[in-house]
């Protein structure tokens, strides 16, 4: 308890004394420490749209082990992909690590990004770099039906996402037609299945009455709860949730449909180099450790994610991504959220 | 429907034109404020004035719009209801606890609506849509109203009721016929800011999954990333805002009181509640324990479970820092941006008057991430050296904030009488004297509680703080945002404590100012 008093109080006077030397330049672990302008020299500068939590250590790693300075400004990925359009030329940043290739993509469209040099875009699993070479995944991520053995074991067994239009989960079904991860999974279904396939499952499914949540997390507590029966989820927020209440204490189990079938999409994240960007060569050795047996093992163990790279020890409970028969769907292909959106509101799922 | 005994002349302020020397700042003010909307119309129009029309053309705008409306006007009549219930129970009767209750009456603005509306969403009750949202807008948003009343009434000459007692009225009739008209424009103007605040509310409504005008635009920036229909619905949020401010003035002037004598250091009366006491107390305890205790409750609830999962101490005392000066900073730029604009809205009459006024509340409804990318826009190409540094982030929440500046500047200069000054004025006093000497000073606790306003609103602050705060910085906010952005709700929930006790200090002495007054 003193202990952490006293530990309180010498974290208070550094911090303000950190606030009074440095006015609000209280730069933390990752940065180098200097005040940017002065130090422009070599920092790259990163604007992440992952979160600080799943990437600042790994970022702070790759500081260490590439000998690169980085700094990191954090954000929504879409929101720093329009603070990106709108800084233009002009933009500090050098590197763009995005939740999903949807924001790279846009930038990519607009011309503000630089082609990656091929070691990088070839060093990934066939299909997971940017055709023309403008962004590379760096992990990728499967779209999953989280469910309760209890109520609906027969899940296990599904190759379809058809399947759960089954009457029998009327009021049963758990989904976020707001979050990002559900819309890219429905732009997989128009591109797969065409805008009337799409419109004709999408109906289906607002007929079988399914509950709206915010966001997967709350999904997956649903389901772990009894709430519903299924939901449509992420792979990683299962894994998120045994980390964090004990393997055994959670209930829902997870099944990805392994078939060539819409809701069996595997999306990524990834990164992009800014055009124009003067630190072009530091950015690239970024990008270089981030696919390197380091990194991907970073993704794989801390944020359970899969390896883009061949040959990483998976975390326990993963398969490894070339093994997975996923949605056949090219993800540049999933750049039309717009008509995913007006879908959704045709249908009434909002 | 009392008499219209006129406690002052009608006629309070000059159709003359304004002094230069609060004109040019206020033109400045104005200039700060328009700056999202000029950038809204170069976006809005770059695909051509085909594109506008069918953007707000479409079914579904129209209902949102209608929807945001009717979300707005309940929100806002509640929270008047209520905002003019606790100060009057505060200030004026003999309620038991009534000061502690004044306290913790103001600090439900301390909790950021997107943790409000989390608690209710992570608890067992069902809560959700209209219902959900009105309720928690309106538990986060009617200090907007409690606290600029409170402000006045205790600003209020207690002359003017004891006349009215001298009349023969009761207590009662005393304060409904004097008091309750002197607090009108206090109200107004703190009503305004709940619809404002309503209209933007992007983090609750879209938790409680009640689907308003914001959303769309969000949806619009993050799924489509087209800034184009985003900018023209901006437009139209700006119509709507103007639209509603207008309205608000037009009451207002209908409506202007003041106090004729100085500043009279005295507490006006106490009204005895009587055999209301016992519907009043339960009543404030049943609203509290809504509006404060349930968040705060949950709050904590899930601090315990996240313990486990261990606190960064360290950063949490940094973002602590860090958030208290942002806010200090940023209240500063607000005021003194703020301080020109409302005087010569309690003062004057004029064109350019009415134009400034507005101007500073056009943009207000605006959600914040429309605002940072405006600031974005303009930042980079003409304030490079200060872009993405502390000066442009306090220059934003200026932007953001101003209005709530404005109203209190403007309801508690209007509170007392020009006569003052110009009295002052003949006896060779210059004008600027007449500003620090007599007109700031009157209007201080009015400032003061429009300060704290700005200070808790700015505390809370998201959008524009993660777009444009210096590399490498982390406020309460952006923390609670990192920590939820990884669904741990547990390990966010000590930052959203945080925030809710460093709000509590300037509520205090906000209280305490007041109160000794």
């Amino acid at each position: 308890m003193t202990l952490r008093a006293r530990s309180l109080a010498i974290a208070a006077v550094a911090a303000l004394t950190l606030t009074a030397c440095g006015g609000s330049d209280s730069t933390d672990g990752s940065a180098d420490g200097g005040d940017g302008s002065a130090a422009d020299g070599d920092v790259v500068t990163i604007y992440s749209g992952r979160n600080e939590n799943l990437v600042g250590p790994l970022l702070e790693q790759l500081e260490e082990a590439t000998g690169t300075p980085v700094e990191v400004r954090y954000g929504d990925s879409a929101e720093l992909a329009a603070q990106l359009l709108e800084e233009g030329e002009r933009t500090e940043a050098d590197l763009f690590f995005s939740q999903d290739a949807g924001a790279l993509g846009a930038l990519a469209n607009e011309g503000r990004l630089a082609t990656l040099d091929e070691s990088l875009t070839g060093a990934v699993i066939d299909g997971y770099a940017d055709e023309e070479g403008h962004w590379v995944a760096t992990s990728a991520r499967a779209r999953v039906i989280a469910y309760n053995p209890d109520l609906a074991p027969e899940v296990a067994e599904m190759t379809s996402i058809d399947e759960i239009l089954d009457p029998q989960y009327r009021g049963q079904i758990g989904i976020a037609p707001t979050n990002a991860s559900f819309q890219s999974f429905v732009t997989a279904l128009r591109v797969d299945r065409g805008e009337d396939g799409a419109r004709d499952w999408l109906t289906r499914l607002q007929e079988n009455e399914p509950r709206i949540y915010e966001r997967n997390g709350l999904i997956l507590d649903a389901v772990d709860n009894g709430e519903v029966a299924l939901g449509l989820i992420n792979h990683y927020y299962w894994f998120e949730k045994a980390d964090e209440v004990g393997l055994d204490s959670i209930t829902a189990q997870i099944h990805f449909l392994n078939s060539d079938d819409p809701g069996a999409l595997i999306n990524v994240a990834g990164a992009g180099i800014l055009e124009g960007s003067e630190q072009s060569e530091g950015a690239a050795s970024i990008i270089e450790y981030m696919l390197s047996e380091e990194g991907q093992q970073y993704f794989t163990d801390e944020t359970s994610e899969y390896p883009v790279v061949d040959g990483i020890e998976l975390k326990e409970g993963l398969t490894p991504l070339a093994e997975l028969q996923g949605s056949s769907v090219d993800l540049n292909q999933l750049d039309s959220l717009a008509e995913t959106l007006a879908l959704l509101e045709e249908v009434g799922l909002t | 429907m009392h008499d219209r005994s006129a406690v002052a002349p009608r006629r309070l302020r000059r159709s003359g034109r304004p002094p230069g020397f609060l004109a040019i700042p206020g033109l400045v003010a104005a200039a700060v404020a328009l700056l999202p909307i000029a950038y809204l119309a170069v976006r809005a129009f770059e695909s051509g004035p085909g594109r506008v029309v069918e953007v707000i053309v479409r079914e579904r705008t129209a209902l949102l719009v209608g929807r945001s409306l009717a979300l707005t006007f309940a929100v806002t009549a509640a929270s008047i209801l209520l905002g003019l219930l606790f100060a009057f129970l505060v200030v004026r009767s003999d309620l038991p606890g009534r000061t502690v209750i004044g306290v913790l009456a103001a600090l439900p603005l301390a909790i950021p609506s997107y943790i409000a509306a989390f608690a209710w969403v992570s608890s067992p009750v069902d809560v959700s849509g209209f219902v959900g949202a009105f309720l928690v807008l309106t538990a986060s948003c009617y200090p907007y109203v409690y606290l600029p009343v409170v402000a006045a009434m205790r600003g209020i000459d207690p002359a003017t009721e004891e006349v009215a007692r001298g009349l023969g009225r009761t207590p009662w009739q005393a304060f409904w016929s004097v008091t309750a008209r002197q607090v009108r424009p206090a109200a107004a103007g703190g009503a305004l800011l709940v619809a404002l605040y309503t209209l933007s509310d992007f983090g609750a409504v879209s938790l409680l999954r009640y689907d308003v005008f914001t959303r769309v635009i969000h949806t619009s920036y993050r799924s489509s990333f087209d800034r184009t229909p985003a900018a023209i619905l901006g437009l139209l949020l700006v119509l709507l805002t103007v639209t509603i401010t207008v309205t608000e003035s037009r009451m207002r002037a209908s409506s202007e009181q003041v106090r004729v004598g100085g500043g009279v250091a005295r507490r006006p009366s106490t009204i005895r509640l009587g055999r209301w006491a016992w519907l009043a107390g339960p009543l404030t305890t049943v609203i509290l324990a809504v509006a404060l205790v349930f968040p705060i409750t949950s709050l904590l609830y899930w601090s315990a479970t996240g313990l486990s999962s261990g606190v960064d101490v360290g950063r949490l005392v940094e973002s602590a820092v860090t958030t208290a000066w942002f806010a200090v900073l940023g209240t500063l730029a607000c005021v003194a941006l703020a301080i020109p604009v409302g005087i010569l809205a309690a003062r004057y009459r004029s064109g350019l008057v009415r134009f400034l006024e507005h101007a500073t509340f056009a943009g207000h409804a605006l959600p914040g991430i429309v605002v940072a990318l405006a600031l974005v826009f303009f930042g980079i190409r003409f304030a490079t050296p200060i872009y993405q540094e502390t000066p442009l982030l306090v220059l934003a929440y200026a932007v953001l904030f101003l209005p709530a500046a404005v109203a209190a500047v403007r309801s508690s200069v209007a509170m007392s009488s020009p006569r003052v000054e110009e009295v002052a004025r003949s006896l060779g006093k210059t004008r600027g004297q007449v500003l620090r000497q007599v007109t700031l000073p009157l209007a201080a606790p009015g400032i003061a509680a429009g300060a704290a306003l700005v200070l808790l609103t700015v505390m809370k602050e998201l959008p524009a703080t993660l777009l444009l705060q210096p590399t490498g910085s982390t406020t309460l906010a952006t923390s609670l945002w990192t920590e939820t952005g990884v669904a741990a709700y547990a390990a966010a929930a000590p930052y959203g404590l945080a925030l809710v006790v460093l709000a509590v200090v300037p509520t205090l002495i906000l209280m305490r100012v007041q109160a000794t007054r």
